[in-house]
């Protein structure tokens, strides 16, 4: 179909009154068919009216090409398939480090590192608000030899590593190009993401230090750095998943994490740089939910509102700036601890939805993840699946697959116009991102939307097998990873170890230079590396700071 | 006439999921119990101390970091040496099935892992919180 012109010929309308008569007049099943998981409205059937006004070399043109509607490369998986790579990490730097040896041997081809509460918060593992946490939700890592022991016997020259990482990102960075530089390896080399995106933090996912201001003056250092100093890292990925786990509506995700990109575009501007230097390494990070097309839609429709706001709105000139790569994690919150192998199939779907909708890379979650990380086998089948929808069923083979699908471009249309009247609400209303942070915009939009969502569950409406209905007696036990309190007084042990090895004078002048640095504005990304190398720990990093930045408090309300 | 069952929803530990923990506040608010939210990232004696200034008739505490033995087995101890261990503790989250008994023998009263109905959540606070509310309401 060269172009759809939103006019039926007489035959086709009868032929159309006699469905809608026919539709109208049947039967219908209960519950909440007629919108998305969403609550999007949905049609029973979507058609060639619903593209009216859809042009199609304008709102979708060629992959490769401005608005990316169609995907950000000419070949699709053509070329070059998604990078599979499952994140991961627990205990100590050395078990972890264990598991990143099977997983690379298992055929995955990056690595992916999750850290653990106290290093995600700015704490060391044996402070005191640690106690019960150390390893638990990911790898301990508080010193430059944890993150080396990370790392024993991978090739940080060659390897891409992903780092779920935020308020503690630039601490985190400097231990990766301190722990590559003793390996032999210089940052111009290094490749790899962090996930950096502090906006988010406290829209959603909640792990803070600092207040908003000076921690984007901090990602601000970093994005000026790494465009001289590390070109091929990806200094943000700018993050939807934990928007959405909070419990948001696709539009949400869609729109809070890209209005999240426009306001680090912004800071970068507002620091005196230019969109392209920086704009080609932002990257995104999005999740992918049950409701199959909708999904689908909400990938395409990110591509097109990036392409278009950067261009048009920022004036980039760099197609590069343009082109919105994201990596996609199934989601989390749609795994049950109900009949548990059921989540293999509903990470298979979702994980479908993120291929269909173009994700440069992909992390499908492990059947167990709901109750503990995951086990080696459950990560091997959680793996495996990638590679089947790969190798087998053909839905790598063909770029864009369901470009063209009345239903799909009519929806990605929506969540479109969705995300627009959010971007304008929040700079109408609030005046930018931050001040609707001051004001627990999103918190609140998000916190509707999870009841909503909850009481459509409890009242049956919508149907999760194994939980609210199809329920059956189970035994729940499954084979867990623990992870005891002998790792904790393990960890504890190295890093006061570690301590007691120092120059401790030598430690004290980088944190004191550091702190300087925070005070009179200079870049603050060499005083990172300079305190890591002079063997300071995360939390007396993250620490530093606080005098001088504050520590954010947020608003409790329910 | 008894004054309505107080309930404290608490999140302790450093994890920031907080999504549970804000739906069964919203939905124990709408049953008509009285409801107050700690916030995130709160110390096991900041709980505490928050719990005995509102003179709360539960504690409902929400952990998904793994943190869950330390965490409920530190607030119990510290309600016993208050002299508060009248108040109810109970709580949910990523707890594998294997530590429910643990933790219910660590003086928790009821355990509610992923999935559990709200409906059934209400049920039990209406129970259980009814009893010291309504010995406060009496004394």
């Amino acid at each position: 179909m060269a172009k759809v012109n939103g006019k039926l010929n007489d035959e086709l309308k009868s032929a159309k009154t006699v469905w809608r008569a026919q539709f109208e007049a049947g039967a219908k099943r209960p519950g909440a068919i007629d919108r998305t998981i969403s609550d999007l409205p949905l049609k029973p059937l979507y058609e060639p009216d619903d593209l009216a006004g859809l042009d199609v070399e304008r709102d979708l043109g060629y992959p490769g090409q401005y608005p990316y509607t169609r995907g950000i490369h000419a070949t699709g998986y053509r070329g070059k398939l998604w990078t599979m790579r499952q994140f991961a990490g627990f205990g100590t730097a050395k078990q972890t480090n264990a598991r990143y040896k099977f997983l690379l041997a298992t055929g995955q081809t990056g690595l992916s590192v999750a850290f653990d509460m106290p290093a995600l918060m700015g704490y060391d593992s044996d402070h005191p608000r640690s106690l019960g946490e150390v390893g638990k939700c990911g790898v301990a890592i508080s010193t430059l030899q944890d993150m080396m022991d990370l790392f024993d016997g991978i090739d940080l020259g060659t390897i891409t590593t992903s780092m779920t990482i935020n308020c503690t990102a630039p601490v985190a960075l400097a231990m990766y190009i301190a722990a590559a530089e003793a390996q032999g390896v210089p940052q111009a080399k290094l490749g790899g993401t962090l996930q950096n995106d502090i906006l988010k933090e406290y829209i959603a996912q909640k792990e803070w230090i600092y207040p908003p201001e000076p921690s984007m003056r901090i990602i601000t250092d970093m994005m000026a750095y790494c465009s001289k100093f590390v070109p091929k890292w990806n200094t943000i990925s700018i993050s939807g998943y934990h928007i959405r786990e909070a419990g948001s509506t696709a539009a949400q995700e869609l729109a809070f994490t890209l209005a999240d990109g426009f306001a680090y575009v912004e800071a970068g501007v507002a620091a005196g740089m230019q969109v392209d230097d920086f704009a080609p390494r932002l990257s995104f990070f999005f999740n992918s939910h049950s409701d199959f097309f909708e999904e689908i839609a909400k990938f395409r429709a990110a591509r097109r509102i990036w392409a278009r706001h950067l261009r048009e709105r920022f004036g980039a000139k760099n197609p590069r700036s343009w082109s919105l790569r994201f990596h996609a994690q199934t989601a989390g919150c749609s795994a049950t601890a109900q009949q548990p192998k059921n989540n293999i199939m509903r990470v298979a779907f979702q994980a479908l939805a993120a291929v269909l909708g173009g994700a440069q890379s992909l992390h499908t979650n492990s059947l167990d993840e709901v109750l503990a990380l995951p086990t080696e086998e459950n990560v091997q089948i959680a793996l495996r699946t990638q590679q089947i929808i790969a190798y087998e069923t053909g839905a790598a083979n063909v770029i864009d697959p369901v470009g063209g699908a009345y239903y799909v471009e009519r929806l990605t249309n929506e969540l479109e116009q969705a995300a627009e009247g959010y971007f304008r609400r929040i700079d109408e209303e609030f005046g930018g991102v931050i001040p609707a942070i001051h004001a627990g915009f999103f918190q609140k939009e998000i916190a509707d939307a999870s009841y909503a969502y909850q009481r459509e569950i409890e009242n049956g409406e919508r149907i999760i097998v194994g939980v609210n209905d199809f329920v059956v007696e189970e035994d729940h036990q499954i084979a867990l990873l623990k992870i005891g309190r002998e790792t904790e007084l393990e960890q504890n042990r190295r890093v006061q170890a570690f301590r007691a090895a120092r120059d401790g004078e030598a430690v004290e002048r980088a944190l004191a230079a550091f702190k300087r640095a925070a005070e009179s504005g200079e870049n603050l990304m060499p005083h990172y590396i300079s305190c890591v190398k002079n063997k300071a720990t995360l939390g007396e990093i993250s620490e530093a700071l606080v005098p001088i930045f504050g520590r954010y408090r947020e608003p409790a309300f329910i | 006439m008894s004054r309505p069952i107080r309930i404290l929803v608490a999140k302790a530990g450093l994890d920031g999921h907080d999504r549970g923990a804000k739906v069964i506040a919203r939905a124990l608010r709408d049953a008509g119990f009285e409801v107050i939210y700690t916030g995130l990232h709160q110390t096991p004696e900041q709980v505490v101390e928050a719990a005995i200034q509102e003179d709360v008739d539960g504690i409902g505490l929400s952990v998904l970091s793994g943190a869950h033995m330390t965490l409920f087995a530190r607030i119990k101890e510290l309600l016993r040496k208050e002299k508060a261990d009248d108040i109810l503790l109970f709580g949910g989250g990523t707890i594998p099935q294997e530590d429910v008994q643990p933790l219910l023998d660590a003086g928790v009263a009821a355990v509610f892992t992923p999935g559990t109905p709200i409906a059934g959540i209400i049920d039990f606070v209406r129970r259980e919180g009814g009893k010291r509310s309504e010995a406060q309401s009496r004394a």
